[in-house]
């Protein structure tokens, strides 16, 4: 199983909690954080990071399906 | 490597009345390495001035929040307390954090705004019906964040005056006994287990019921996790906010021209609240002291595996590495992402409620108010974890 994750650039405020929760997924060097691998495979961690968000600008997909963040 | 063999300096630096920043900070910035601090009670620890260095601390999952649970942390208060979600790591906090996470997202957050704004503009009229001086922080900016937090959580507002008394204790730095810090700590938790008890009861559409739904049903806290959440988010929800909104005006009013400039032009105000969480320090100190949990070089200095670090963000917000002219309060900066509400797993879980707060606060004041101006002396708070007027009379 594995699930595609997204940053939004435009709506990323840089709090650090995705990089902080999941270095090994998310980086922050500058104003906006990015995800360094696309493809994760299925760790709840990663939906944790994406409801966690404030800005709610992290996506998980699994074969196209939105599964993060969680309604 | 600088290795430091001198004296622990006291801390913390700043005066409790206004809302300056100790030249000390700025001594600890430019020097190199970090400057070692001692607060009254607890273990000395390194103290993270420069912006760079605050981020690390704040955002690397090397530090550890609960390990002072097991130290002697540096403190202003006999009782070493208990910090609630404040003092977890992941992965438990992961699991607090994500069941309110979602009451506190921006989308969320945005469809409070319309009722943020008519309490605002409602409590404005009753002041001027009531006619000059008015109290500025008893009329307006407590009202407000209490309000929001209270119909958001599911707490009847006409308790304010209860959960004041205990929530001043609970944020408090003064020197409560053990005994006299368990009792309010007990009598707050109380209280919130009876409105618990109502809500099992007679389900609303609130965030408290929905924690008791993921306790009941999912099983996700414990019965004490739930209390306590509700808890610190009733006290974080409306303390922070009631103390920036009048520090905010105070900042406004003391620089020439600026509450003029927002008068005039209203659309400037997201960036002057920015701008404000930047430049204003809240604190009296930094508190909640990052634990290494193992080695780590920051800002020059090898922290070593057990040591604690202080994160001044006040200090950090003011470096000029990071901010061009970092004393000056300016509205043209853009997004330079200051640490007014932290960074890390631990950034400011309301960021987005208090942001809109302060934003149409401000608003409904230069807007109603636009000669608003000082009507006495300030009361500053004394011997609180935020700085802030206790008291500040307003004429118009």
């Amino acid at each position: 199983m594995s699930w595609h994750v997204e940053v939004d650039e435009h709506t990323c405020i840089g709090s650090g909690m995705c990089a902080a929760l999941m270095p090994e997924v998310f980086v922050l060097d500058g104003a906006v954080a990015q995800a360094v691998v696309s493809e994760v495979d299925g760790d709840e961690t990663v939906l944790d990071a994406a409801d966690s968000c404030p800005a709610m600008a992290i996506t998980v997909t699994d074969g196209g399906r939105e599964i993060g963040p969680r309604p | 490597m600088t290795v430091t063999h001198t004296e622990p300096l006291s801390y913390p630096f700043n005066e409790e009345a206004g809302l300056d920043l100790n030249d000390a900070y700025a001594a600890a910035r430019e020097a190199e390495g970090m400057v070692r601090v001692k607060m009254t009670y607890g273990e000395p620890a390194w103290l993270a001035t420069r912006y760079a260095d605050a981020r690390l601390v704040l955002g690397d999952r090397r530090f550890s929040r609960a390990m002072e649970k097991e130290k002697d942390a540096p403190r202003r208060s006999p009782v070493q307390r208990e910090g609630g979600i404040l003092q977890m790591d992941p992965p438990d906090h992961t699991r607090l954090r994500t069941l309110v996470a979602k009451a506190f997202t921006m989308r969320r957050v945005e469809l409070l705004r319309p009722r943020v704004v008519s309490l605002a503009t409602g409590l404005i009229a009753d002041m001027k019906a009531a006619g000059p001086p008015a109290d500025l922080v008893d009329l307006y900016a407590l009202p407000i964040p209490v309000a929001v937090i209270c119909e958001l959580l599911g707490v009847p507002v006409a308790d304010r005056p209860k959960f004041r008394v205990w929530s001043d204790a609970a944020l408090s730095t003064s020197g409560l006994t053990p005994e006299e810090f368990e009792r309010n700590r007990e009598e707050l938790r109380d209280y919130m287990r009876g409105l618990i008890a109502e809500h099992r009861a007679r389900p609303q559409d609130d965030l408290m019921t929905a924690l008791i739904e993921a306790r009941d049903t999912r099983d996700r806290l414990t019965e004490l996790e739930l209390v306590d959440l509700c808890v610190g988010i009733l006290v974080a929800g409306h303390e922070t906010t009631a103390s920036q909104i009048p520090n905010f005006v105070y900042a406004l009013l003391d620089q020439p021209g600026q509450w003029e400039r927002l008068c005039a032009d209203p659309d400037l105000i997201p960036a002057a609240v920015e701008e404000l969480l930047r430049f204003v320090p809240l604190g009296a100190g930094a508190g909640f002291a990052r634990y290494a949990t193992e080695d780590v070089e920051v800002g020059g200095v090898l922290v070593r595996a057990g040591e604690p670090v202080l994160v001044a963000v006040g200090a950090a917000n003011r470096d000029r590495l990071q901010f061009d002219d970092a004393d000056q309060l300016r509205f043209d900066r853009g997004d330079q992402h200051h640490l007014g509400f932290g960074h890390g797993v631990h950034h400011c879980l309301g960021a987005p409620l208090a942001r809109l707060e302060l934003q149409e606060a401000l608003r409904a004041l230069v807007t109603e108010l636009p000669g608003l101006h000082l009507a006495g002396d300030i009361v500053w708070k004394t011997q609180m974890l935020v700085r802030g007027p206790r008291s500040m009379p307003i004429g118009w």
